[in-house]
């Protein structure tokens, strides 16, 4: 791809990664896999037994982490985040859809940084499931050399849902107010946001592409508060997966939703409507926007925040723009 | 400045009764006074009058009675350790009149008399509420998102309003509000102690709060410190890290009875009928979102820093009750090395 140019970011650490080309897709097997197996309760089905002692660690590892499980020996942070529970339970199901499904490219991974608060600003889609916010987070925690955990803001009817609520909580996710966000991002934590929130998700399929208006400015009020980069993220083929042609405004009253959707296979085929299309899919993250330069209480000029979310919003728009040319088919890139 | 003569609030109950104590040992403090509507259990009153000179004074605070206790004995610091979040026998009503009804009556004998220069008192971080719209973690200058409809938080919240009311027209007195997270420790009862004792533990299905605790050891050091020392303000106060409530119970060695939650309620009131754990509305809020502060300014302003964390705050409670675990941690040990050494022998 031709738009990722390398800036350095933090020299000595990254100085490697940047000698590989970056933009292509990542073909380097992913470190965790082979680590620990994810297992939830029953250890002993391994998937591929090279050498009986790596079979043999594979075993012990497991065995040691439903123990833990069992007596509730791990740490969680001050969100609820279970980083042992997210990486060997709630990310292995997830691989296979990034890689087979939907064959996530990622372009301008190392625009990123590899340590210190950062905020991740995309586009959303997904009607019925945030798959793109999903698949972010797998790209960054796979495919950066840091291995990051993408901390994402949610909307409160998120944490409202049984299951739904805890899920997101133990995966590191927390609710999308500034509090939040600024405590994520002092703590040095990458912080993911999808500032178009409903209007962005449950749009219809006729608008793909078209991005939303970017809430109130709050995420860039965020960044400058706590002099954090803005990394504009464009997600291209997230918004095929389930297109939404109707909103049945009186069912989404009914349940308490802010839509109700009706795509080509939902809600008549039951769960089977719930399988996305599998559309190929481009991750690109933009080159950061620093707001270190702005001085003390920027955050308070509103002229300034809407300029910042003006840009944020067009950097990833036009990039959309431009991957959607150099895409030739939906489903085979 | 130490203080002279001290009052507290609440004695027959473990904070207020332990405090009274660690006062009257402190020979810098010319007399403590423990004021309660039922007098402290006799161990605690053994406890009081060993360790030094704490008078328990049997008065309702309630009653302008407290007026003259405060002015006759010259009380200079008053620690209201007496706010209650459980109904207990005496049900709901008489709660709520003890714990605002109470304070107002304190306060107004606080205002009338000029030699009270300090006011320490004992409120909870149930006034941010617990709902899913609420942030991760609170600090001290946020409110609740849905203000605390009925029960103990509401409680808290219009006792803190009287203090503030109180300081204003009392400039001169330093007034330090301790919001408390919910204690747990080997010595105290509270309905938190309690819940996890029983062998089943109900949770509400498909939630999974996180529960922020504090050693009562350390409740008590922190509410001594608010009294020897002039430390104005609002303090959140609560112990490092946190527990999921499924992690807690499996650390105890529980089992987990998940209760979907339209049945929470008929539920809760048979556990309350069988007198086994009393569970208010707020408390099974609490269960479903859970609630954390923050406590930095604990640490920086005030100068404490808990010598537990959440865990082994935890650890602490279910050795020292000598919890027998329901499902043993040996148990789980022996059948991982069963397991691993099988599959070894499988293997070769």
């Amino acid at each position: 791809m031709a738009g990722a140019r390398v800036i350095p970011i933090r020299s000595v650490a990254r100085k490697q990664q940047q000698q590989q080309p970056a933009g292509s897709a990542p073909v380097r097997p992913i470190p965790s896999m082979d680590e620990v197996p994810p297992q939830d309760e029953k250890p002993d089905d391994q998937e591929q037994v090279r050498e009986e002692s790596a079979w043999e660690r594979g075993l012990t590892d497991a065995l040691a982490f439903v123990r833990k499980r069992l007596t509730g020996d791990y740490e969680v942070d001050e969100f609820g985040f279970d980083r042992e529970l997210t990486d060997n339970v709630l990310f292995p199901p997830l691989r296979p859809l990034y890689e087979k499904w939907f064959r996530v490219e990622t372009i301008g991974l190392h625009n990123v940084p590899a340590e210190g608060g950062a905020l991740l600003v995309a586009n959303h889609s997904g009607t019925l499931m945030p798959m793109d916010a999903v698949m972010t987070g797998l790209a960054v925690r796979d495919h950066h050399p840091a291995e990051r955990h993408l901390r994402m803001l949610a909307a409160d009817l998120v944490f409202k849902f049984p299951v739904l609520g805890a899920l997101a909580r133990k995966a590191g996710h927390t609710l999308a107010c500034s509090a939040d966000a600024e405590r994520l991002l002092r703590n040095g934590e990458l912080v993911g946001v999808w500032p178009e929130g409903f209007k962005g998700i449950g749009k219809p399929f006729r608008d793909r592409y078209k991005l939303q208006r970017f809430g109130r400015g709050g995420f860039v009020s965020a960044a400058l508060r706590t002099g954090v980069p803005i990394i504009p993220c464009s997600i291209v083929g997230a918004e095929e997966i389930y297109p939404m042609i109707a909103d049945v405004k009186a069912l989404a009253r009914l349940f308490g939703l802010p839509y109700f959707p009706v795509t080509p296979f939902f809600p008549h085929l039951g769960p089977l409507g719930l399988v996305p299309l599998p559309s190929k899919w481009y991750i690109e993250f933009g080159e950061p926007i620093t707001t270190d330069q702005y001085e003390a209480g920027a955050a308070d000029d509103p002229m300034l925040v809407f300029n910042l979310t003006d840009q944020v919003r067009e950097t990833i728009q036009q990039t959309l723009y431009r991957l959607l040319t150099q895409r030739r088919n939906v489903f085979l890139g | 400045m130490a203080p002279n003569v001290v009052l507290v609030t609440g004695v027959s109950r473990f904070l207020g009764g332990h405090l009274a104590a660690r006062l009257a040992a402190n020979p810098d403090i010319e007399r403590v006074l423990g004021v309660d509507t039922v007098p402290p259990p006799r161990d605690l009153l053994r406890r009081m009058g060993r360790m030094g000179r704490a008078e328990f004074v049997r008065a309702d605070i309630r009653n302008p009675l407290i007026a003259k206790v405060i002015a006759t004995a010259k009380v200079d610091t008053v620690v209201h350790a007496s706010l209650s979040a459980n109904p207990g026998s005496t049900g709901r009503t008489a709660m709520k009149e003890m714990n605002v009804i109470g304070t107002m009556q304190l306060l107004a004998a606080c205002q009338k008399s000029d030699l009270v220069r300090k006011f320490v008192v004992k409120s909870t971080t149930a006034v941010y509420g617990s709902s899913p719209r609420d942030p991760a973690v609170f600090t001290e200058s946020m409110g609740p998102k849905d203000l605390p409809s009925s029960g103990y938080a509401k409680d808290a919240v219009e006792v803190e309003g009287y203090v503030r009311g109180f300081g204003r027209r009392r400039p001169d007195v330093t007034i330090s509000t301790l919001r408390f997270t919910n204690f747990i420790g080997p010595r105290i009862d509270t309905v938190l102690t309690r819940y996890f004792a029983l062998p089943v533990v109900p949770t509400v299905l498909g939630y999974d709060a996180r529960v922020q605790l504090l050693h009562s050891e350390d409740a008590l050091a922190i509410l001594e410190r608010a009294t020897l020392h002039d430390l104005p303000g609002v303090f959140n106060a609560g112990a490092d890290g946190l527990l999921l409530l499924s992690q807690a119970i499996r650390r105890a060695g529980r089992v987990p009875l998940p209760v979907p939650s339209f049945a929470v309620q008929p539920f809760a009131q048979v556990v309350r009928g069988a007198r086994l754990v009393d569970f208010s509305p707020e408390q099974m809020r609490f269960l479903n979102f859970g609630r954390v502060v923050d406590t930095a300014k604990l640490r920086e302003q005030f100068g404490f820093t808990p010598r537990w964390t959440t865990q082994q705050a935890f650890d602490d409670y279910v050795r020292g009750r000598g919890l027998r675990p329901v499902i043993d941690p040996e148990l789980v040990t022996d059948a991982e090395r069963g397991i691993r050494g099988v599959l070894a022998r499988l293997g070769r």
